[in-house]
């Protein structure tokens, strides 16, 4: 028994050898150690420069969560969230490299999006989101210390197609989420969501 | 502070770094003049990245035009969804960030006395000079064919004038006429461009004039996202039927059947290398390139007609202080796209701000994506982070990709929305 565990850990070792030689073979090294703005930097092109998006469906990322850009970022490089464009890219990055860009974007301005929205309806859904998400999306949803993400003044389309992604099971929610989210559509049906996403537009508190 | 791998260099250290790499940095305290040659997607990045990395830098970007039409949605404007206003940027943005933008023409740059001449009569004395001169055309490639038949029978492959000129003469033409695109050999500005540019103005005729044709005349055996072009064209203009909306002839490899050798403006035809005349109502002829003018004037190119750099800091390999960035620099690994300028710029202002205060220039990364709108919600797009190899040979790509040909329609209805989001934040990250 343990005679065969010892020859199955060579045959391994053996194999993993292999398998780097033969990667050294067909790949030459890269170079690694790029700093925090060179890495975020490359990010502009479709989030805005300092992540500050000017839309219309890419979002801002500039001063949100660094743990939530980090959680967002691993679920795209694991296939856990699933995204047309972002689970190409994120796949090329290391973890520490996804810390780094999220404490880079931490420390910039959160911009808020300058959107139309109806009034009304955004009245209704502040009163929406003091009694069904305020509890993780605190200040009215302005909050990046909650490690949630920032959802006043984030882009309307962006947070459209996040909540097709949750509905659709695309996007796990977590637990508390899912429940607050069953108990609103239950309550108030699609007209809430879409009273949300107007007082999220006017991006006031 | 962070020490990277290769060290941080900087006072007594940079004697190290000159021995290491054996590059005369500027000492501390010495002047910081940059001089950003051309104001296109590279170099106004380049510019506002450089004050935005260290404001103590004097920028100075010279452009020759007032206002530069970005290449990238120039289709769409094509295809008539979008006004010509709408690609058009000016220069005011830089301003605020404290680059000197003059309007002038470069005409030559002397690496040894490391000043720049304008055709204005004009002189600028620079540290580092940044050139980023786009692309020019062998028109040479084609009988026929110059910059002033091109004002008939457009390029439109510099966005602009040119593009409105053959917006309208798709307006003009009858329902049933037959619309040519001829499409350059590799390597050329925005590979995928060719074709999303025949899917845009299929889009427009299958509106307006559905009896109409597009014939892509291509050198090229295969194209740049072939797969899901022909595959939307499928869907939307009838692709491979009897009634396709759009007819593409490659050519073999290493064969110029369905090249176009000869225009003949006045019967507005082409000749393609078989010897088969093809007689157009709208003539699009997009000829092979090479890099922009200056770029040969200042002695930058090699016998490729493009612009060897050494890619960890695009400084050319040919005349030092001279970084040559974009369409027509050879950045090994990476295509002649927007988003390519874009994000080489960026790498390019990091490490001469490094080199600028004596410091050695980091790690590099960049990342290229690129969308195309094939047709109503229908969008696809190719996206690649890449990294240096540490023998600085080559930029590889780590990950990337297209759009998966099983993507829903949910999605490449994103596709369109991500399109437009990635050129509202591209610009703004050029411009403003």
């Amino acid at each position: 028994m343990a005679h065969n565990n010892l020859k199955r850990a060579l045959i391994g070792a053996l194999i993993i050898s292999a398998s780097s030689v033969a990667f050294a073979a067909d790949k030459k090294p890269l170079l690694s150690g790029a700093s925090a703005s060179m890495l975020a930097n490359t990010c502009a092109g479709c989030h805005g420069t300092n992540g500050a998006s000017t839309g219309p469906a890419t979002p801002s990322i500039g001063g949100i969560s660094a743990i939530y850009f980090e959680e967002v970022m691993l679920g795209f490089k694991n296939g856990e969230i699933k995204n047309t464009i972002m689970t190409r890219i994120a796949k090329g990055y290391t973890d520490d490299e996804i810390k780094a860009m999220g404490e880079f974007y931490a420390k910039k301005p959160f911009v808020v999006a300058k959107q139309s929205f109806d009034a009304g309806k955004a009245k209704k859904g502040a009163k929406l989101h003091d009694k069904y998400c305020e509890k993780c999306h605190a200040d009215g949803g302005s909050s990046a210390e909650d490690d949630s993400g920032v959802l006043l003044g984030q882009l309307t389309p962006y947070l459209h197609y996040s909540l097709v992604d949750y509905k659709a099971g695309d996007r796990e929610m977590t637990k508390k989420m899912k429940k607050k989210v069953n108990a609103l559509i239950k309550k108030e049906g699609d007209a809430g969501f879409d009273a949300l996403l107007n007082f999220y537009a006017q991006g006031k508190q | 502070m962070k020490i990277t791998r290769r060290g941080f260099v900087k006072g007594a250290g940079a004697a190290t770094a000159i021995g290491m790499i054996g590059t005369p940095y500027i000492a501390l305290g010495a002047s910081k003049k940059v001089v950003v040659v051309g104001g296109g997607t590279g170099g106004a990045t380049a510019a506002k990245y450089l004050r935005m990395a260290d404001p103590t830098i004097e920028v100075t970007l010279i452009e020759a035009n007032k206002h530069y039409y970005t290449c990238y949605l120039s289709n769409e404007v094509l295809g008539g969804d979008r006004s010509i206003d709408s690609i058009k940027f000016g220069y005011s943005g830089l301003g605020g960030h404290g680059v000197k933008v003059v309007h002038d023409v470069v005409t030559a740059i002397d690496a040894g006395a490391k000043t720049v001449k304008t055709a204005g009569g004009k002189s600028f004395n620079y540290d580092r000079c940044i050139v980023a001169p786009g692309v020019d055309f062998k028109w040479e490639t084609i009988e026929g064919y110059d910059a002033k038949v091109a004002e008939d029978i457009p390029h439109a492959w510099k966005a602009g004038s040119q593009t409105v000129t053959l917006r309208k003469q798709l307006e003009a033409m009858k329902d049933g006429g037959n619309v040519v695109i001829a499409a350059p050999g590799n390597p050329f500005r925005c590979p995928p461009g060719p074709y999303e540019r025949a899917s845009q103005i299929a889009h427009y005729l299958k509106q307006h004039k559905p009896k109409s044709k597009i014939i892509i005349l291509d050198s090229k055996p295969k194209f740049s996202k072939m797969g899901l072009f022909t595959q939307g064209w499928k869907a939307l203009y009838g692709y491979e039927t009897d009634n396709s909306m759009i007819d593409w002839r490659g050519s073999a490899q290493g064969s110029n059947d369905n090249a176009v050798v000869k225009v003949d403006a006045g019967s507005r035809s082409v000749t393609t290398g078989f010897d088969d005349t093809i007689k157009a109502d709208v003539l699009n002829v997009i000829p092979n390139q090479k890099a922009g003018k200056i770029a040969f004037a200042a002695g930058l190119t090699n016998d490729s007609g493009w612009c060897p750099i050494n890619l960890h800091t695009f400084e050319s390999t040919i005349h030092k202080n001279i970084h040559v960035i974009g369409d027509a620099s050879i950045a090994k690994g990476m295509p002649k796209s927007g988003y390519a300028a874009n994000s080489e710029a960026k790498v390019c202002a990091a490490s001469v701000a490094a080199m600028l205060n004596g410091q050695e220039p980091g790690t590099p990364a960049y990342v290229n994506t690129c969308y195309s709108i094939v047709g109503k919600d229908w969008g696809i797009s190719v996206a690649a982070v890449y990294k240096l190899a540490e023998d600085g040979s080559k930029i590889t790509k780590v990950s990337g990709g297209l759009t998966p040909t099983g993507a829903s329609p949910e999605m490449r209805a994103r596709e369109v929305q991500y399109a437009y989001s990635w050129f509202d934040n591209i610009t703004s990250d050029i411009f403003m």
